[in-house]
């Protein structure tokens, strides 16, 4: 039913107030994912510049101190301002509903009253550039008490940036729980909301800890409270077990919205029902449950206690479990299956294969005796971005290919976005697989100079930033200008409710509120033919 | 309707409450050694864990609610256990 | 426009964003409206995940508390004898008195009985008030004797732990004032009593916290 002269989400009201006091969560949603994509360009932007010193060793086009803060910029903005609230705060807010079909979330104020938040934490983060911190994004003592830099006021940013965390995810929770459709079961809702609702938990649950650790940390700096200073008896290791506490079920706010979308997208482009939808629903939970446990791997060579050291070590290698459960369950829904590499689908792939690198040098890195070695060098730079580049920025691109034709009700040209694609996955694998290699050479993390002997492994991976940047360029640029012409409810075929209504939504989504009585990824079977 | 109990069983818990802040502070007059720090906690506990079943209707919630209400402490034990065992487990070299 | 009117303004669009959006379709008139059993239960699971985040907010607090305690027993100890007892039990005290009004304006909420709604939460802001009093009168004495936050780290335990509550001591006066107010406005009823429910659960939280509080900082030794 597509009756042109029903309005949709996006033509409900114009100017800047229809926008700024929306509480329609698709409009949330669009002006979160406006906002993390600007602060993602910018973090970008100083990564580029970061690798750009690193061409040759010693002074580049930055000075020593230039640099400190130019990592700290990219890590706190990119951890902060786009990743933790990244796919969550945007695609959660605009399908979540959809999916579960309801006409919004439970508490739609409170949605845009996060956004806010969201906007104001940025703003003080963004106030603190004036004197930016140069303490990298993790904020150890004892540097944090003694830089000069403004630490109170990125902190406080930080500490507002959580707050808007937590209330997302209360809706998040609260929502799933009360205003699922009649008929969908919690067996029957999509593996992306089962995703949203384990990374909600983790908001919930992990993010009041990094605000009290934030709070400590200003009043040390502002009144010399001494937890972290050893002079008066304090211990500076106290800080990173309060900060790994959240920093490190954090790592699992960023991956697990990306997981629920190849989840979505791998059952659509094999045509077959997502293989063992149970094991993903419950891994997303075991995941979130697990992630509690292990964050003295951060912790190793700090001065950690050698019991907990090896207590942690061993619980990490259970954490890897629950993960491996999904790659093999999503590899095993395209056997047999009838695949389509739409831009998304490739990207998915992607996906799968470059967070599987990712999450077995994680388990280097668990190993007690390896990580003695890898802490702190490069290898760790390279794990962490393969997992969360070929992981969750790679999921938030399929994301943002995916459900296009949804939310602007246009489609893009295909072959300029797969052309972006090959760029982005070759760029990215040039810049960091070589750091893989400089980190077992023994190159240090966050080191301004280098010595000569790891030269040409640094320019390889200054290269595959220019190649990275321009596949980046042709993906906005095809991304900002469709094809002409309308792009249907559903071009995809996909079964899942989000897909059926008219594209863009209307306002309050459903016409009716559907009735379910079928499992979600039916694809290929019996029922999908009769439908 | 939230109709569980009256006003006298209010004031009842509050009663309850009242008699056991006075065992904590005159417990608190006797040095039990190493019992000390248990004894207050679980005085506290009794106390918070009234105001939470009673004042705070806990005993009439969902089971959702409960696990919400209650998994933050398994959380926090995790914290101050693991972190204490670093502490008071380091040896020096 | 003075600035009243335009404090005035940019509250009521903060409180009421979508009446800053005139509704273009029939249907869509800026408010969902969801039937009230699920509006009241959802409420209140929405406030026992906020207070859970408080609890672990708190509860770093506690996990400093309990590695310094037990790394500095003597140091706590002597650190806990400086603190007013009669001052702290006195609070302990309002607290929980305050915690027993605020339960029995829900309860009352959901009979009707609106006068008596009033005078209990009136009677719940006032004991509030008391406290910070108290508190004020314990820091100003402390203060007058060299001690701040950073003296050493019982006292910046002390001054962390109590700090951080009074500030949710002035949020949840905050919380109750706004309900009081619209109880004068008539906006409560035994059909739409949720938000006083609601605001009365994070009221027994500041109390819970205390209950520890008050233990493990004025009655160690």
């Amino acid at each position: 039913m597509s009756d042109t002269s029903e309005t949709n989400y996006l033509d409900n009201g114009k100017g800047f107030a229809s926008w700024f006091y929306t509480v329609d969560h698709k409009r949330i949603g669009v002006m979160y994912l406006i906002a993390i994509g600007i602060f993602f360009i910018i973090a970008a932007f100083a990564s580029f510049l970061i690798r750009w010193e690193h061409l040759t060793p010693g002074e580049g086009i930055v000075s020593a101190h230039t640099y400190n803060v130019l990592f700290t910029l990219h890590g706190s903005m990119m951890v902060f301002l786009f990743i933790v609230p990244g796919v969550a705060a945007s695609f959660g807010n605009f399908l979540i509903p959809l999916m579960i079909g309801a006409k919004d979330v439970i508490f739609p104020k409170l949605n845009l009253y996060s956004f806010w938040l969201y906007l104001l934490g940025a703003s003080i983060f963004l106030f603190a550039l004036a004197a930016p911190a140069d303490t990298g994004w993790t904020f150890y003592t004892p540097y944090s008490i003694d830089s000069g830099t403004n630490v109170i006021m990125i902190t406080l940013g930080v500490f507002v940036l959580g707050f808007s965390s937590i209330l997302t995810g209360i809706n998040f929770i609260v929502t799933m729980h009360k205003l699922r459709a009649p008929g969908m079961t919690w067996d029957r809702l999509p593996l992306f909301c089962w995703a949203a609702y384990a990374t909600s938990l983790l908001q919930v649950l992990a993010t009041p800890v990094v605000g009290i650790t934030l709070l400590l940390l200003i009043g040390e700096r502002y009144f010399g409270l001494g937890f972290f200073d050893p002079a008066k008896g304090g211990d500076p290791v106290m800080f990173q077990h309060f900060f790994w506490f959240y920093s490190h079920p954090a790592v699992y706010i960023m991956i697990l919205p990306a997981m629920g979308i190849i989840s979505e997208v791998m059952p659509v482009f094999s045509r077959k029902p997502i293989f063992g939808y149970k094991a993903i629903a419950y891994s997303s939970l075991a995941i979130a449950l697990i992630s509690f446990l292990v964050w003295g791997h951060h912790m190793f060579v700090s001065g950690q206690s050698k019991l907990v050291n090896i207590i942690f070590s061993v619980i990490t290698y259970a954490v890897a479990v629950p993960t491996a459960i999904k790659v093999f369950n999503w590899l095993w829904t395209m056997y047999k299956g009838s695949i389509e590499l739409s831009t998304a689908m490739l990207y998915s792939l992607a996906f799968i294969f470059l967070f599987t690198i990712g999450g077995l040098t994680g388990l280097f890195l668990g190993a007690l005796a390896v990580d003695v070695h890898l802490h702190d060098t490069y290898f760790v730079v390279a794990h962490m971005h393969y997992v969360m580049i070929g992981g969750t920025v790679f999921g938030f691109f399929a994301a943002l290919h995916f459900w296009y034709p949804k939310m602007w009700g246009v489609m893009f040209d295909e072959f300029k976005a797969k052309i972006a694609f090959v760029l982005i996955f070759i760029g990215f694998n040039v810049i960091f697989f070589p750091q893989f290699i400089l980190g077992t050479l023994g190159m240090p993390r966050r080191y301004f100079n280098y010595a000569p002997e790891f030269e040409s492994l640094h320019q390889l991976s200054t290269y595959g930033t220019w190649i990275i940047g321009i596949g980046f360029i042709l993906m906005m640029y095809t991304l900002l200008k469709p094809i002409p012409g309308e792009a249907g409810p559903n071009p995809y075929k996909s079964l899942s409710l989000e897909w059926s209504m008219d594209s863009p939504p209307p306002p309050l989504n459903f016409d009716k509120i559907p009735t379910i009585t079928e499992p979600v990824y039916n694809y290929g079977t019996k029922i999908e033919k009769e439908s | 309707m939230d109709n569980h109990g009256s006003y006298k069983s209010l004031i009842n818990i509050w009663l309850l409450l009242m008699f056991f802040t006075v065992i904590t502070v005159g417990a608190a007059q006797f040095d039990f050694g190493v019992w000390n720090v248990p004894i207050a906690l679980i005085i506290a506990s009794f106390k918070a864990g009234v105001v939470a079943l009673h004042f705070m209707h806990l005993k009439h919630e969902d089971s959702m609610t409960w696990v919400f209400a209650t998994y933050p402490l398994f959380l926090l034990f995790l914290l101050i256990a693991f972190t204490a065992t670093d502490m008071f487990t380091r040896v020096a070299n | 426009m003075g600035i009243y009117d335009i404090t005035t303004k940019i509250i009521k669009s903060i409180a009421y964003p979508s009446e800053m959006v005139p509704p273009i379709t029939e249907e869509d008139d800026g408010h969902h409206h969801f039937d009230p059993e699920t509006e009241h239960s959802s409420m209140k699971l929405g406030m026992w995940l906020f207070l859970a985040t408080e609890l672990l907010l708190f509860g770093g607090l506690f996990a400093a508390y309990a590695i310094y305690r037990a790394k500095y027993p003597e140091m706590f100890m002597n650190g806990s004898k400086s603190l007013d007892v009669v001052l702290g039990t006195v609070n302990t005290v309002i607290l929980i008195f305050s915690s027993l009004t605020v339960a029995i304006a829900v309860k009352a909420i959901q009979e009707n009985r609106i006068k008596l709604v009033k005078i209990m939460l009136w009677i719940t802001i006032v004991c509030a008030a008391i406290f910070a009093v108290n508190k004020y009168f314990e820091y100003s004495y402390k203060f007058g004797k060299g001690i701040f936050p950073g003296t050493d780290i019982f006292y910046s335990i002390y001054f962390a732990a109590t700090g951080v509550h009074m500030l949710h001591v002035f949020i949840g006066m905050a919380v109750l004032g706004v309900l009081l107010n619209k109880v004068y406005k008539g906006k409560y009823s035994k059909d739409n009593f949720t938000a006083i429910e609601v605001g009365g659960l994070y009221w027994h939280l500041v109390d819970l916290i205390w209950i520890y509080l008050f233990p493990l900082l004025y009655l160690v030794g």
